[in-house]
Parts: C-alpha cells; structure tokens; sequence
C-alpha cells in the first residue's frame, strides 16, 4: 500500500497525514507541482491554508498541477482522502459534493469529539483493526468547515449513502447541515471530512481511533 | 537650535544623544542616517534603560547551547537536538490594533526562532486586558485571539498553552506577549553573524512596503511634505501564508547547508537585522537599497532600511551558492534579492545604485548607544485603583462561585478553542488539561514541558516577592506534569523606566528574576524589554512573563490536573503558607495594598522535587499547583474539569495559622494539590485533607465550611464566553 500526501505551499498538516499513512503502508509527499501518480495507490489531500487559503479555501489549490493528476486519479477509480483543507479542496474541484461554509460562530474552533461513521460503501469504515467502537474520537480544528449543500442534495446524499460522517448529537462544531462531518462521492472512492484522523493515531496525544479511517481507505486501495 | 536637532528629538533622541552620534560619526547624520540611528538607539533595540540591569541574569548552565544575544534562546534535549525558545512583546501594536497587532507578535516570535535552523513547534501566549465590562477591553481582547490563532492556525504551529488577566491598569495598554518553541539538530543550528568578507547578503521572503515606519513616518512628513503618509497605520499586516512558505524555505536552506548565518527583519528592520549581524561578526555590510524589492516604487532610501514589513529575512550566502538559494526561493514562491556584501570595513554602508547615502561605523550604530542607569524610588503605597465588586458578606461558597467567575480564574477554554492545538503530532496534554503544556520530543526519545507565567497585581503588591512568585509558578506547573527546568525565557512588561516607581518596580522584579533563577539553577536564555507601557491613568501592573522549558523522560507519565479515580485520597503537599495579600479574592473585595510574605524559594524547589520525582514514578493521579483563587478554586478545577466531586477539610491550613478565609482562599507559592492512594501522598510526606468523589465539592474551613454543587461550580468557571460576548 503507497501513500502519496499532497503538499501545497500553505499545508499544515501534510506531515502527520504522512506519519499516519506510514502506520498502515508506505508513503510520500507529492508535491503540488507533480503530475505523476504512477505507484501511489492512496491519496490524501491534507489539512492547512493551501495557497493561505486565499480567495476562498481550497479555491486556488483545486487548479493546481497535482489535483488535475489526484482527479484522473478518482475517476479511474483509485482512493482518494481529503482531510479539511483537503475537503474543501475536493469540494471546490468538483470531486465531492456540497460546500464548506464560515462556521456559524465565525470562529476558528478545535476540539476533540465524537465521529459517528455512517455505513460504508467502497470504503468500508467498520473494516479497521484498532478500535470496534461506534464513535471515533477525532479532533476538529477548522474555522470554514460547515457543510452545506442544497436540501434536495443533502436527501440525495442521504439515500445514497453518501454520508460517511457526522458528529455526534450535540456535538456539531460548526453548524454543518444534518451534523454532517464527512461525505464521499457517488462512486464511493472519494471521502472527505472536516475532522482530522491523522491527529487521532498516537494513544499518547488523545485517541488511535483515527487510524481506523487510514485503514478503511487502505482496504479501499488493496481491494481495487 | 538648528533644523536637524529638532528632527532628532521628533525622532525620539536626546540632545545629548544626538552630540554622541555626531561625535562618532565626526560630522552631522543625514536623514538616513539619523533615522536608521534613532531606531538602534531606542529603547526597543538598545535596552538604554534596562541593559545594565539585565546583566544580573544567570546566563549560563550546562544544557545551555544558545543564550542572550541571538535571536532566540536554546537548550540541549539530547541525542544531538536543542530545544529553541523566547517569549517577545507585541503590546503597543496590538493595544491600536488587535488583531493585526497580535498576529505579527506570533509572526515575529516564530521567525526568531526558526532564524536558528528550529522548527517551530509551539505557540504561548500571555494576554493583559482592562475589565472585562469595559467595551474596549473586549473588543482587544475578542481581536487579539482572533489574531492570534489567525497567525498560528494558518502555519500550522500549536498553540499549546497561556494564560489572560483582566485588570483595569491594563485598560489602555494591553499586554500580548507570544512564546515560541522550536526543535533544532544543534549542528544544523546557525547565528545570527554575518561572517566571510565578500559573501553575499541575501533578503529573502516579502518585498520591502512602507508599513511599520513608526517614529519615522514623523520624518516622513516633515521631510517631505506629503501629510498622507504620516497617516499611514504605523503597525504592520501580517501575511501567515508568507511566513509559511519562508519557514520551509529557510529550513530547507538551512538544511541544504547553503546559509552562513540567518537572522530575522523585527523591530527597526532591515538597519537592525544587517547592524546586529555585523556587529556580532565584527565585520561590516554594504546594502543597496535598490536592490530591494519594493512594494512602492517611490520609497526612499531611509524608509527601505527602517521598513517593518513582516515575514522577511536577512541571510549571508557564500557566493558560489547564491543561485541555489535563489532557486530553493523559488521552489517555495517566495522572494530572494542579492542586495549587499559582507565587508571587512567594520561600517554599515548604504548605497543607492552604487552612490553612498549613508555610512556609519557598525560599532557606534549598534552598540554606541548609551546606557542609563535608573532613578527608583518605592512608591509611598498602593498606586493603583481597586474597586470592590463582591460583598464581605457572601457566604463561603458564593465567594467560590465568584472567584470561580472572575474573569482572570475562569477557564479560558474560549480562547484556546480558537487555536489549534494538536497539529504536528506532538502534543500530549493540551491546554488546561494539566499545569503545563506537554509535548513529546521523538527525536530525543522524551518529552518537553512548558508554561508562562507572570500575575502582575502580584508584582504590583511586591515586585520583588510577586516576581520570585512567578518563576516559582512555572516551575511548579512543570513538576506538576514531572519536568524538570531547563531553561527561562522572560519578557518585562513595565512603565515608563525614566518615572520613579516603574523604575523601582523594574529593579527589583530584575533583582528577584535572578535570584529565583540562581535558586533554582535555571539560566535565563533569552527575553525581552517592553517598557513605556503606559496609559493616560498611569503604568500597567509590573508584568514580568516568566516562560519555562523543562524536560521529561515519558510523556505518558504527565500527571493532569484533573482529578482521576473516584475514592483517591487528596492531600496538600508544600511550604503552602496562603494569605490573603494580592489575592484575587482581594481585589474583588477592593482591598487591596502593597506588601506580600516573602517566598522560601530553596523550600519551593524541594516541594517542586518531590512531586517531579512522584510523578514520573507513576505514583500520582492527578497534581495541580494552588495558584489564583486560593486552594478553594484549585479543588474545584479539578473536580470540574473530572467531573468529580470532593470532600476536604483545611484543618491542616488553619494549623499553619491561617483563618478560614486565607486557607480557603488566600493565594502563595508552594502550594501542591495531589491526588492519589492513601499509601502513595502518605510516602511523599504529603498532608492528607480528603477525598474524591460524589458530585458536590464540599470543603471544611472552621466556621466557614460549605457544600457547592460540582454542576454550579462548572457553569460559574466556563462564564466566560458569555461575559466575553456581551458586547
């Protein structure tokens, strides 16, 4: 299993994205000028201010060299994992649905919380070794990370079984649209979630249930 | 008087000052040269009122690999690594504005640090407002954390930790000071002189604007005529993303071998990096400043060298490697201009195209300027106000739940949830989950712990005994978490030095900080002086911010705060001798006056031992240092933050010859509040008062015992968001 993380200028979290993906496989940093995925059999778009995040997260990076390559990558079939800032950066690239809107207090907030993962399709959550817990306690640390997307979208996502997170009751940081956290696309092969699996793979810094999204996609990439 | 000395004192310099320089230089200074003078020779960058004082400072210790002097302090970890770190001021810019006045703070502290060759791995930060039922105090504050968590979040540093005080002498003047940590390969780590006659100087990250001219922008508009520009923001804007892509980038340089030294644009820019550098190599530069990439195509020639724009830095390159570097530049998107040469003349020379516009000798730019020795004297009592905002009357456990309220002893979990803090993987115990930050170190196989400390109104009681108090504060919150000190970083927030008593407070509070530091073995690595914090009532509280590193072998060891098990014993540990004087609860009663007991410091540091020691010995549950708000608001933050109640009795305190009151509530150093097995507090010596447990926090104090309700307790400690939001 190899891993490649995307690095834009402006990504903060590409390095623990890197080490998480290095607990379940091999991986490397593909630079945001790189067009060449020949080998990587998972891709994770990371967390951080691509391009400072100017003109709108995620708006500049979705154009960049790496993501054309990271979108022939998806349509093809191969697994793909936005994390955040890589959420928004699918979003804004069309690879998933919906939109990542200024959380409703307008504030940047972290905090650790609970994931509920709804039921896999390709990427199958429940597939994980480490952990059999429903929740997944991850930490959240965005100030753009309110999904929406138009009711007649969040009922398709629903029956499609496009939901792959929410927060638990009560939980929802930012005000996201039915406590959605995380969507994937139709085919099933693109996840991306607001919260941050790779900040969840350390028993020491709070919590491994992370690893069980790396896992799942891994199983995801093996399979195809 | 002629034209040019009424330009000095605008400038900010002394006649007399202003005949040194003359003197030196043999002839009048021109405009670049008086502007590029008066910044070097301002308090600021020459510390003229505080450098005499500051060499009392224990400097040296054997874990010490960089001290005062470079851009930031550093400590040995182990296995080849050095733990970087300085806490630095950003008050006057933040208290005109906020936001942008904190954010550059972070961003300047976090270029002194990664100047070194470290990676910035941790954010603090210290925050001083007015009231909190002032409008202007929230609305500085409500900006400074957004500014704040701006910078941090968006380079991907952890904010780990920190402290905020509200009190009215802070009303005009704020206070924002940031703390770095940064981790370095010590052979990787480089200083800030210039070195190698004929190696080329290389300004690399953001093009040169006109923000931040400050004093000089006054200059600007008697020079020139041209009234827009002195109404220009004199603070500067900062630019994360900048910063972002120049961090990698100097890392990679740094890395790759390609820089002789590095070091970066803060205060007084470009003439304070290229003057410091030289000086420090006793070597000397030529930089032309049309060599500059410039923001303003116009921008004359002394505001290119006092320019603040942020996210800059200044390196020295051998010139085979110059190409290099510029392509390494560019692979991050950021700028690199050759503009200068290192020279053997032992002179800052600026050119224009070739043509000299100013020449000064490094030594009288640089460290010419003189120092002063101050004029203290005690003032006759309390100088500051205190209104009294509690009744005498309350009950014992409406008086928690006030102090529980205060601003200044609620928890900040609305400020700390708007930074991250957990990326970069390392951070073990986040904020307010134990007494110190912790954040573990792979590459030496250990852990880091680090805290910031400093209660003004302490200092303001007695800046001898309140500074002492703050040293010892930050090396109780380590033992908390089992760290031992490695190392002091300090920033001295004071009035103004040339008045008596802020003078008189910044003697002693210097005094104190050494004394603390020998007692302790602590050697203070670097800081800052932030004098002149001033408003129109008078100075600020003295605010000497103590910033400590310590070192621990196994992170998964670090006690928390919070309570563990129900049924632990609580025991109190410690030459715990709590009074009432500058208290919290004192000043919401509005009594306060000067005087504090004096601290048994060698006594601290063996209580501080011990519970180190107990700590990294597993044989703790929980440990908290009894700090504002007395050993009362101590049990409930434990107990809030476990979601478990206690049952205690302070009969040992009344023992010690407390009344109720001051065992309750009285605040001093020394004191440890434990949790654990019976067996284990009892084998430390510890003083066994009660245990876990239930879902009340109920407290035996004589004739002032109480019952609170752990669910009353927890509203009462997260009331600040509410109160913040009452705009």
């Amino acid at each position: 299993m190899r891993w490649g993380v995307l690095q834009f200028p402006g990504s903060c979290d590409e390095r623990d994205a890197l080490h998480a993906c290095s607990l379940v496989g091999d991986a490397r940093l593909l630079w945001h000028e790189e067009r060449d995925l020949e080998g990587i059999d998972a891709v994770v778009v990371p967390g951080g201010f691509s391009y400072g995040d100017y003109l709108r997260a995620g708006a500049i990076a979705r154009f960049s060299p790496a993501m054309e390559a990271v979108a022939g990558f998806a349509a093809a079939g191969g697994p793909v994992l936005g994390i955040c800032n890589g959420f928004q950066v699918l979003c804004e690239a069309g690879l998933l649905p919906g939109a990542l809107l200024l959380n409703e207090s307008t504030r940047f907030t972290c905090r650790q919380l609970d994931l509920i993962p709804a039921d896999g399709t390709q990427i199958d959550l429940y597939r994980g070794k480490s952990s059999r817990r429903p929740t997944l306690s991850i930490p959240a640390k965005h100030g753009e990370g309110r999904f929406w997307a138009p009711d007649e979208v969040l009922d398709r996502l629903e029956e499609n079984g496009q939901v792959a997170y929410r927060y638990a009751p009560g939980q929802n940081p930012n005000g996201s649209a039915r406590d959605i956290a995380g969507v994937r696309n139709e085919a099933g092969n693109v996840v991306g979630l607001m919260p941050h699996p790779e900040h969840a793979v350390d028993p020491l810094t709070g919590s491994t249930d992370g690893l069980r999204v790396f896992e799942a996609v891994a199983a995801a990439g093996a399979r195809r | 008087m002629t034209v040019e000395t009424a330009k000095h004192r605008e400038l900010g310099l002394t006649d007399s000052e202003f005949e040194l320089i003359v003197e030196k230089l043999g002839r009048e200074p021109n405009d670049v040269e008086l502007a590029m003078f008066s910044l070097l020779w301002s308090e600021h960058c020459a510390y003229k009122h505080s450098r005499k004082l500051l060499r009392r400072l224990p400097t040296e210790g054997e874990r010490v690999v960089m001290g005062p002097g470079e851009n930031a302090g550093a400590v040995d970890i182990g296995n080849g690594h050095a733990i970087a770190f300085k806490v630095e001021s950003h008050n006057h810019p933040s208290a005109v504005e906020p936001f942008q006045g904190a954010a550059t703070g972070v961003g300047g502290i976090l270029r002194d640090v990664f100047a070194l060759g470290a990676r910035p791995i941790a954010i603090l930060d210290s925050l001083r407002f007015g009231e909190l039922d002032s409008v202007r105090s929230r609305h500085l504050l409500d900006g400074a954390v957004r500014g704040i968590g701006h910078y941090g979040n968006s380079i991907g540093v952890p904010n780990v930790g920190g402290e905020i005080y509200f009190e009215a002498p802070y009303e005009h003047n704020c206070l924002v000071n940031a703390m770095c940590v940064g981790i370095a390969r010590t052979e990787d780590m480089v200083r800030a002189a210039a070195a190698g006659v004929g190696n080329a100087v290389v300004l690399m990250g953001a093009s040169t604007g006109r923000d931040g001219i400050g004093g000089a922008s006054v200059l600007a508009s008697a020079e020139l005529g041209e009234g827009d520009d002195a109404k220009r923001p004199t603070v500067q804007i900062g630019d994360p993303f900048e910063e972002s892509k120049v961090l990698e980038c100097c890392l990679e340089l740094l890395g790759k071998g390609l820089l002789v030294s590095l070091q970066d644009l803060g205060a007084a820019g470009l003439t304070s990096s290229a003057g410091e550098m030289a000086s420090a190599g006793g070597v000397g530069i030529d930089l032309d400043v049309a060599r500059v990439p410039l923001r303003e195509a116009d921008m004359e020639p002394f505001e290119i060298m006092v320019s603040e724009s942020q996210e800059r830095m200044l390196g020295v390159v051998e010139p085979a490697k110059v190409a290099e570097v510029i392509a390494v530049c560019a692979k991050w998107q950021t700028g690199a201009a050759e503009i200068g040469v290192v020279t053997d003349s032992g002179r800052v020379r600026v050119l224009r195209d070739g043509e000299v516009v100013g020449d000064m000798p490094v030594e009288a730019l640089v460290d010419g300027c003189p120092l002063y020795d101050l004029s203290p004297a005690e003032p006759a009592g309390w100088m500051y106000g205190n209104r009294a905002t509690v009744s005498r009357d309350a009950t014992s456990g409406e008086t928690l739940l006030d102090l529980l309220g205060s601003p200044s002893v609620a928890s900040k979990r609305w400020a700390f949830e708007q930074y991250d803090s957990v990326v970069g993987s390392r951070t073990v115990r986040r904020p307010e989950s134990a007494d110190a930050a912790v954040l573990q170190v792979p590459e030496a196989g250990n852990a880091i712990a680090v805290s910031i400390d400093g209660n003004g109104r302490r200092v303001a009681c007695d800046p001898y005994a309140g500074t002492i108090e703050a040293v010892l504060e930050c090396a109780q919150n380590l033992a908390c978490v089992g760290a031992e000190p490695l190392g002091l970083t300090n920033c001295l927030n004071f009035g103004n030095p040339e008045k008596l008593a802020p003078a008189w407070q910044l003697d002693r509070a210097v005094s104190a900080l050494a004394e603390a530091c020998e007692a302790l073995g602590v050697p203070v690595v670097g800081g800052n002086v932030s004098l002149y914090n001033e408003g129109p009532e008078g100075p600020i509280y003295p605010t000497p911010v103590v910033g400590m590193v310590g070192e621990l072998p196994d992170p998964a060891r670090a006690c928390g705060s919070a309570f563990l098990h129900e049924g632990d014993a609580i025991a109190l540990l410690g030459p715990f001798e709590p009074s009432l004087a500058g208290a919290e609860l004192t000043k919401l009663r509005g009594e306060l006056d000067t005087g504090l007991p004096q601290p048994d410091v060698a006594a601290v540091a063996a209580a501080c031992a011990t519970v180190r020691e107990a700590v990294r010995a597993g044989k703790l549950s929980s440990a908290h240092d009894v700090s504002d708000g007395g050993f009362a608001c101590a049990l409930a933050e434990s107990a809030i933050a476990a979601g478990i109640g206690c049952r205690v009795d302070l009969q040992p305190l009344r023992e010690r010859g407390c009344s109720p009151d001051e065992a309750l509530f009285g605040e001093g150093p020394g004191g440890f509040l434990l949790s654990g097995s019976r067996e284990a507090l009892e084998s430390l010596g510890a003083t066994l008062i009660g245990e876990t447990g239930g879902t009340t926090i109920e407290v035996a104090a004589g004739d002032r015992s109480f019952t609170v309700d752990l669910g009353a307790a927890e509203s009462a400690w997260h009331s600040l968001s509410e109160r913040v939001s009452e705009v």
